[in-house]
Formats: C-alpha cells, structure tokens, sequence
C-alpha cells in the first residue's frame, strides 16, 4: 500500500514539477512574505513585541487567503483532469485502492505546499532576525504556523478533490473551487461580521460566532495561530474572539478539518464511473 | 483447466435501455477472442464489466475466480483502453515506471517492456510528443506487465501501422502461449480473421454469432463468388456455355453459387477447356459473414 501511494506521490510531484506548479507557489509564498516582513516592520516599536512574532501575525493573515487558493488550484485537476484526459478508466483497472490514488496526490500536494511554505515564511523569518536578533523568540510561532498551514492546505486539498470528483469536468470543478474559497475565506468572515454587528453582542456573539468560526477551517487556522501567538494584540479582525475559544479548541478543529475533507474527497471519488 | 473468464446470461441497461442482453461466454487459459460489432454494439460495456469498471444489472461474471474489479480480479488482468492515454507532461519511461511500481514489480523493468514494442528510442521523451501509435504502443507495453491471465484490449491495433500490427499479433501470440487469455475487439475484420481462436459477433447488445471462423462461415451459408476470365474472343461462347453468369463490363464472367455447388460448378469450367484464360474463386469474405449475422437480428 505505501509503495504504491508514495509512486502515486512520486508521480504528482513531478507532473507539478513540470507544469511549474511547484515554481508558482513557492514565488508566490516567497514574494508575499517577503513583502509582508517589510510592511510590517513599522509597529514593532509600539507594542513591545519582537519582530518576527509580528511578521508571524502578518503572515497568519496572508496564509489565511493564499494557502487555501494555492491548494484548491493544484486540487481542482486531480479527478476532473484525469476523466478527461481519459486516464482514469486504466487506472482503475489497476490494483490500487481509490483511497490510494488520492492519498498519493495529497502527499505530493502537501509537499509542495510545505516547500512553498517553508520557503515563504522562511525568507520572512530571516529578515526579521536579520534586522532585530531579538526576533529568534519568535520561531516557535513561526514553525508552528508552518505546519498548521500545511494541514490547512491539506483540508483544501481534500475539498478540491471532492470537488473535482462532483464536477467530472476541469472547468466545472475550477467554478466550484473558486466559489468555495470565496465562500470560506471571504464571504463566511463578512456574513458573521455583519452579523455581529446586528446582534449587538447578545446571543449570536457569546454562542453562535465561536462555533462558527471552528466550523470554518480557515477561521480555525487564523484563531489557532492567533491565540496561540504571543503577539495577538498585533493583529485585527478576530483577534478579539480568539481570547474567549480555548486553544485546544481551535488546534483540534485545524487537526480535524483535513481529515474529514480527505474522508469527504474520498466518498466522492468512490461514486465516479470511469 | 478452470475457464479464466465466465459470464453468464450479463445483461447491462442504460436508462431502460438495454445495452448488453443475455450475454454469455467463456474463456479458457491460451485462448484469442475476438469481440466484433458496431459502434454502440456493447462491446465497450462488456469490457467496462468485466474489468469491474461498471456495475452490471442481471447475470454473473467470473474473473479468474473472483468478482469483477475485485483487486483479486485486478490483480489478474491486464486493459487496453481504446485510444489509451496519458498524462502528457510524463515520458514514456516514467509511466511504466509507475505501472510497474502499481503491480509491485520492479520499477526498473520499464525499459525492457519498452523495448519489447518497440519504444526504447522515445522512452525518455514526454508521452506529449508521441504518436497516436507511439501512445497505443505504451498502452500495450503496460499489458505486459506481470504475466497477466486475462488481457481484454479495445481496438488494440487502431493507430498502428500494418507492420506494428503483425509485431502486436506475435506478441499475442506469445502470451496466448503462455497461457494468457486474450479478449479483444476490433473494427479490422479481415486481421482478426487469421490471428483468434474464436469470433464473438454482438449486435445491439446480444450474441448474435459465436464460434470459429470456419463453423461461422459454414452456418451462414453465404454464396461463393467466382470471376472466370474469358480466352481471346471466347466470351460470347462462354457466355452461352455459362448461362447463370453475368457478363460485366471488364469482359470477366462473375458467377454466385452455394458453398455444396462450388466443385460442381469448378468442375464444369474447368471442363470448358481453352475458352478460359483464368478463374478465380472468391470466398465470402470475413466482412460479408460479419454483417450476415449483424444484419440478421433486426437491423
């Protein structure tokens, strides 16, 4: 079984290595993050924190929006693509599990993910401490941001592939990716904003709004790395819920969520006729 | 011997509609079978069920001992699609590769069963340069893989070239030797005439024509042609002595009689001495007995 994922995975990784998708997300990580480390030097000064646990806050925002968007991206082809390449019927012929062939592609998706990453907030990290020593207090956030945004790419992972597996066809499964991370990341924090802002911290606010922020794996992230951060009072928006939901909270629904959407891309998967 | 593939009385519908009926057959070790029809005759379906690709509606199938698809099935059967394909940013060599790694053998084999159809030279270049039948070549290459007991082939031979065809025949021919089962369909009727033990003739979904090619030939009883090309100035003559023939505009004499006159008939243009310069004798071809017993249910 291990042999036959990890050439699966051996496989993915190349196909990404050729079609340059390896070479986008790491710029990609790389420039944002390099650019966030710059901008975000200025309130170092102001709350007392050390600079890398700043930059750590900043990039918490930019992976919150990049990570999910570079995983559903390198997702969306992954069943839809080989239905119409007409790869796929061969393929299953073969004496390999359907559960198989996607923990292949994920772990040569999460690697990629992990490079950029890696590479990403790396370049960041050795800014900051090249302009503030103090900034090695930082690290441990930092490392731990590095791993929760792999697992959050592995959730939108396994989403893209159940997607892709709905959709049957490339372009149908790039429409759903696209409006699930819009969904998600974007439309998901505006609805419970104005929602807030109607209720008037009655009971939505102390009851609704901390389960569903876990319920969205993007929030979970955010509120993970938040609370987990010494450096909360650096970052807007929901830093403030992030005080009241319990760390083990949060790091369970970041441990969870790729579980369940690699378990969902699964189920999906089953139900395709070549 | 234990047969390598049974199926008995498979039926398969599309919404309502039935696309394999009652379909039965059976394949023992070593034996070549050819699935003939038309387009949409359910030839495709037929494959898709046994390789457990599609769920089926009435019937049994019995892979190698297993159910369809089973990964005991699975580990026993080898597939050509029709039109295989493949990732094109992958060489030939790396696909394989993975193939092989998928039926736990050793990766490194992938270069001899290149070589074997004839792809050593291209095997390091991405399969998006190849050939429609430099692709069907590496689809054929992973067929090889782990002495399979059951290769069922979609159209195996379209996109090659006739020379690549006689290669994928002795190819066949080999693994059939080795005790492989092999069921293939094909358009090209006349290629499979010398090259399976058996023909399989479906026609809207059911079996309308079973057997080798010579009890195929006998049942249907089809008349066999014959040319006889007059001597100088002998064709009024012949052909008055010839009073069934039609004399076409050529100058040829051409002549239909049941396969039980055929000697009878030689005999007596043989016996028209010098007033014919040649005769051919044109048995009814594999296209024609073909679209006899495809024509017969209903069409």
């Amino acid at each position: 079984m291990i042999r036959r994922i990890l050439s699966t995975a051996a496989l993915e990784f190349r196909i990404a290595l050729r079609n340059r998708w390896v070479a986008i997300a790491t710029c990609l990580m790389v420039v944002f993050a390099l650019v966030l480390a710059a901008a975000g030097a200025a309130p170092t000064g102001d709350i007392g924190a050390d600079r890398l646990s700043v930059v750590v806050a900043s990039l918490t925002s930019l992976a919150v929006y990049l990570v999910p968007l570079l995983a559903l991206l390198m997702s969306f082809d992954a069943v839809a693509g080989e239905v119409e390449r007409g790869t796929l019927p061969l393929l299953l012929t073969y004496p390999v599990a359907r559960a198989e062939v996607l923990a292949g592609k994920l772990v040569a998706h999460m690697a990629i993910l992990a490079l950029a990453v890696g590479a990403g907030y790396g370049a960041a990290a050795l800014a900051a401490v090249w302009t503030d020593p103090a900034s090695t207090a930082g690290l441990p956030a930092l490392w731990r941001l590095m791993w929760s945004s792999t697992l959050l790419g592995a959730t939108f992972l396994g989403a893209g592939y159940a997607l892709s597996s709905i959709a049957r066809r490339p372009s149908g499964a790039a429409g759903l990716a696209v409006g699930l991370w819009l969904g998600l990341v974007v439309l998901y924090d505006l609805g419970l904003l104005a929602l807030i802002v109607a209720d008037g911290g009655g009971g939505f606010t102390t009851e609704v709004l901390p389960v569903a922020l876990l319920a969205n794996p993007a929030d979970a992230f955010r509120l993970f790395n938040l609370s987990a951060a010494q450096a909360t009072a650096a970052a807007a928006g929901v830093g403030g819920a992030a005080a009241t939901i319990p760390l083990w909270q949060s790091a369970l629904s970041v441990l969870v969520w790729p579980l369940a959407a690699l378990g969902l891309a699964i189920a999906a998967f089953r139900k395709v006729t070549p | 011997m234990t047969s390598t593939l049974t199926i008995s009385r498979l039926t398969k519908r599309f919404q309502g509609v039935e696309a394999l009926a009652e379909v039965s057959l059976d394949l023992g070790p070593g034996m070549r079978v050819a699935l003939l029809g038309h387009n949409g005759a359910g030839k495709s379906t037929m494959m898709k069920i046994i390789l457990g690709l599609i769920p089926f509606d009435a019937g049994e199938v019995r892979v190698c001992g297993a159910a369809p698809g089973s990964s005991q099935a699975r580990m026993q059967v080898a597939y050509l699609p029709e039109n295989a394909a493949f990732h094109p940013a992958l060489t030939g060599e790396e696909q394989i590769r993975h193939y092989l790694s998928l039926r736990g053998e050793s990766p490194r084999r992938a270069m001899e069963l290149l070589e074997r159809v004839g792809l050593a030279k291209a095997a390091r270049r991405r399969i998006g340069t190849y050939s429609k039948g430099m692709r069907q070549r590496v689809g054929l290459a992973q067929t090889l893989i782990g002495r399979p007991r059951l290769l069922v082939l979609d159209e195996p031979t379209s996109g090659l070239d006739p020379v690549s065809r006689r290669d994928f025949y002795a190819l066949l021919d080999g693994l059939a030797a080795e005790g492989a089962a092999i069921l293939l369909s094909s358009h090209v009727l006349t290629e499979v005439e010398a090259r399976t033990d058996r023909i399989l003739i479906l026609s809207q979904g059911r079996l309308v024509a079973e057997g080798t090619l010579a009890e195929l030939r006998r049942r249907a009883a089809l008349p066999v042609g014959l040319t006889v090309t007059p001597a100088d100035g002998a064709a009024g003559a012949l052909a008055a002595a010839l009073p069934q023939a039609r004399l076409a505009g050529d100058g040829m004499l051409h002549l239909a009689c049941a396969q039980d006159e055929k000697l009878g008939l030689l005999a007596r243009i043989a016996g028209l001495g010098a007033q014919v310069a040649d005769l051919d004798v044109i048995p009814p071809s594999l296209e024609d007995i073909y679209s006899h017993f495809s024509r017969r249910d209903g069409q």
